[in-house]
């Protein structure tokens, strides 16, 4: 595959390795949290781990956006779906995301409730249209990669008078997030863990660009290499990320500059803007509540919000009360610290947020990484 | 072929423009006539032509290897089969992964009020032809109509028999530390090319599905190493799911070299849009072997010398691991375990 197999050379991922290797310093540990699942995935997925030197500690971020919607929110997708006239649109990840009393949107399915799996919303607008008698809701999550298409369909809807249809909108915010991680608004206690920077997100930075995360390099002095999601990218910002830890310097780089720029995608970030506006808390699932960290429907939308047409109410959400994920998200522990990782949490019976999807810091740890641990404790017998 | 008794006077069924109605399935002349016209016609042989409720036969000698499956693909047409087609080949190859010699096979229908005859014309007809290709007798045969709404299109159900030579000795439990694991080609093929049909989801692409049979490639096989250990076809679950069964079944653990596993560029690119692993895609058509490493060599060059081969490879290998982990070494040169699949990739498919 052109330009993909580039990005995953052996050669180039040798060379990169010995190159990190030189320039770490073997006095410290070095911390860097991969903000996004995409990146934590093709660090599973490649065993990138294994050309890092054990002293560079790779940190799984919340950057899943499966893994952060807490409960409640799921509850109320099983409750939209379940009435007589929906028709509820997501798409596939969500399907399997527990909800409370290991409730599920695949479960709803199999006791009735019309559930479409849907590759982009453009599918949703598409059977709204084609069953003009039905209330056809698209339960959008995402952050901001995965918002400007719904801001785009919401503004089909109301050209069109698509009155059938509406947005249930989980959308959320990236660098309200990594403050979070860095303040730790969670019951106001700080992150335990000092973090020396940020693999700063892919797909995300090509809508948002640069210039969002001087703040982190400014106000907390960490620094951000934004990088692509191939396993080369993540060993460049990873190389990067140790030179300006070494020099004592924040500031952002950017990787990726094949699909990011500073200004990112004006037009997006336009319509982002005319469509949604910022909600004054969200409630992530490990996080808590976090201001400023999501957004919601525009009042002169209103006709298109399922918040509003179906005047739901979101009960507070219960956590389960074993599951690390806060922890694990914040990187104050990692997912073989946490006690039902792998029993009973595991990717058929998720438990908690990580375990949700493939780019979750416990599914990814589980599903392609969990031999390490068998490996180390051979080794020290 | 001249018409009964029972028949004559009735109206030729439509091939062309007519459907399948609830008489086709109700016992009387309508369902008489399109067992006559339309499977008789295309499964002819001595052992149906009697007419039994039951197939009458005998089997050479060797131990009886049994098999069923039932197939529900959607969409019934793809590129590179069709039910039909695929309902003979998925029995055949499971037969064949036992060692045995397919012989005979039943088919099952289950019909759907309305389904377009020439359609069911052109998926007994892929059968027939599969069947032919494939050295087996469709011996017996059901079917049945359940009203519009109730099934869809064509559900059909293949069993089938055949026979274990002496000596083979083939086993999901025999893989043992420093055995070889061969693949006949490239995977991920038939499940891409069933994608690329699905309403929601249609792409263009040349992928055509793997879907064929595999006995004459395993006679060449175990003609070559009769001591073949282990053979499996990775169908649902794809690559991962069968390598996973094996290492359990076997009490072993398994290492795969990601650089050595055959996928088409076509399928990789489709696999990457989507976000699936081609490791987790069905095959329709693909086996893997195991067997002991200084005969590898001999399996491999058997492979490649048949037409159903001619892609054939080593990719890894068999190791002791009370844990049963199947793990790949990396393109880009780390370690990773390729696990069961959480849930599915993609219903429907076989």
């Amino acid at each position: 595959m052109k330009y993909i197999d580039e990005f995953r050379d052996p050669v180039l991922a040798k060379t990169l390795a010995s190159a990190i290797e030189a320039e770490a310093s073997p006095d410290r540990i070095y911390r860097f949290m991969e903000f996004c699942g995409g990146h934590t995935h093709a660090i599973a997925r490649y065993g990138v781990e294994d050309l890092l030197p054990e002293r560079i500690k790779m940190i799984h971020g919340p950057g899943c956006p499966v893994c952060v919607l807490p409960v409640s929110r799921v509850d109320t997708a099983v409750a939209l779906a379940t009435q007589n006239d929906v028709i509820l649109c997501t798409y596939a990840d969500l399907m399997r995301v527990p909800g409370s009393k290991y409730d599920s949107l695949l479960k709803a399915r199999a006791r009735g409730a019309d559930i479409r799996m849907v590759y982009s919303v453009t599918d949703a607008l598409n059977i709204a249209r084609s069953n003009p008698d039905r209330q056809v809701v698209f339960f959008a999550i995402g952050f901001e990669t995965t918002t400007p298409p719904t801001a785009v369909a919401l503004k089909i809807a109301a050209a069109e008078g698509l009155a059938n249809f509406s947005v249930h909108c989980n959308h959320v915010l990236t660098p309200a997030a990594m403050r979070a991680i860095l303040g730790g608004h969670e019951n106001g206690k700080a992150a335990e863990v000092v973090l020396d920077g940020f693999v700063g997100p892919a797909h995300v930075s090509a809508v948002i660009g640069t210039a969002p995360y001087h703040e982190f390099t400014r106000d907390y002095a960490k620094p951000v290499v934004i990088a692509g999601f191939e396993p080369l990218d993540v060993m460049q910002s990873v190389l990067q990320l140790v030179r300006q830890v070494n020099e004592g310097r924040a500031e952002v780089e950017n990787e990726y500059t094949r699909a990011v720029t500073p200004k990112g995608n004006q037009k997006a970030i336009a319509l982002m803007d005319k469509v949604f506006e910022i909600r004054d808390s969200f409630q992530w699932r490990g996080l808590g509540a976090v201001p400023d960290s999501a957004l919601q429907i525009r009042p002169h939308l209103a006709a298109f919000d399922a918040e509003k047409r179906f005047a739901l109410e979101l009960p507070v959400p219960r956590e389960n009360k074993a599951c690390a994920c806060g922890e694990i998200l914040r990187g104050e522990k990692s997912p073989t610290d946490c006690k039902i990782f792998g029993d009973p949490c595991t990717p058929e019976n998720p438990l908690g947020a990580c375990m949700v999807s493939s780019e979750g810091a416990c599914a990814a740890h589980w599903t392609y990484g969990r031999f390490r641990e068998a490996q180390k404790a051979e080794a020290l017998a | 072929m001249s018409r009964k008794p029972a028949l004559q006077g009735s109206r030729p069924l439509d091939l062309k423009k007519g459907h399948v109605d609830l008489s086709h399935g109700a016992g009387g002349r309508a369902m008489a006539q399109l067992i006559e016209t339309l499977f008789f016609e295309h499964f002819s042989n001595d052992i149906l032509n009697r007419e039994h409720d039951a197939a009458l036969f005998s089997l050479p000698a060797g131990r009886v290897v049994m098999s069923t499956d039932t197939f529900v693909v959607t969409p019934l047409f793809f590129p590179g089969g069709n039910i039909g087609s695929l309902s003979v080949h998925g029995t055949v190859n499971d037969l064949a992964m036992a060692g045995g010699v397919p012989k005979y096979l039943t088919a099952g229908f289950i019909l759907e009020e309305g389904f377009p005859l020439a359609d069911l014309v052109m998926i007994v007809s892929a059968m027939a032809e599969a069947a032919r290709e494939a050295g087996v007798a469709i011996v017996s045969g059901d079917t049945k109509v359940v009203e519009r709404g109730k099934g869809d299109g064509v559900f059909i159900n293949t069993a089938g028999v055949g026979v274990v030579p002496d000596g083979v000795t083939i086993d999901g439990s025999k893989a043992c530390p420093g055995d070889v694991i061969l693949v006949n080609g490239t995977l991920g093929d038939h499940g891409v090319a069933v994608m690329s049909k699905r309403e929601n989801l249609s792409f263009t692409t040349e992928i055509l599905s793997d879907s064929q049979s595999l006995n004459g490639l395993v006679a060449d096989m175990l003609d070559a190493v009769p001591g073949i250990h282990v053979l499996r076809d990775p169908t649902r679950g794809g690559l991962a799911a069968t390598l996973n069964e094996i290492a359990q079944q076997s009490g072993v653990g398994i290492e795969l070299d990601e650089a050595a596993i055959p996928i088409s560029p076509a399928v990789k690119s489709a696999c990457e849009l989507l976000g699936l692993d081609p490791l987790y895609v069905a095959n329709e058509g693909k086996l893997i072997a195991i067997c002991p490493a200084d005969q590898a060599k001999n399996l491999l060059a058997a492979m490649q010398a048949h037409p159903k081969g001619q892609q054939a490879a080593i990719i890894g290998q068999v190791l002791e691991d009370s844990r049963c982990f199947v793990r790949m070494k990396t393109g880009l040169g780390g370690t990773r375990m390729v696990d069961w699949m959480a849930g599915e990739q993609l219903p429907r498919i076989c």
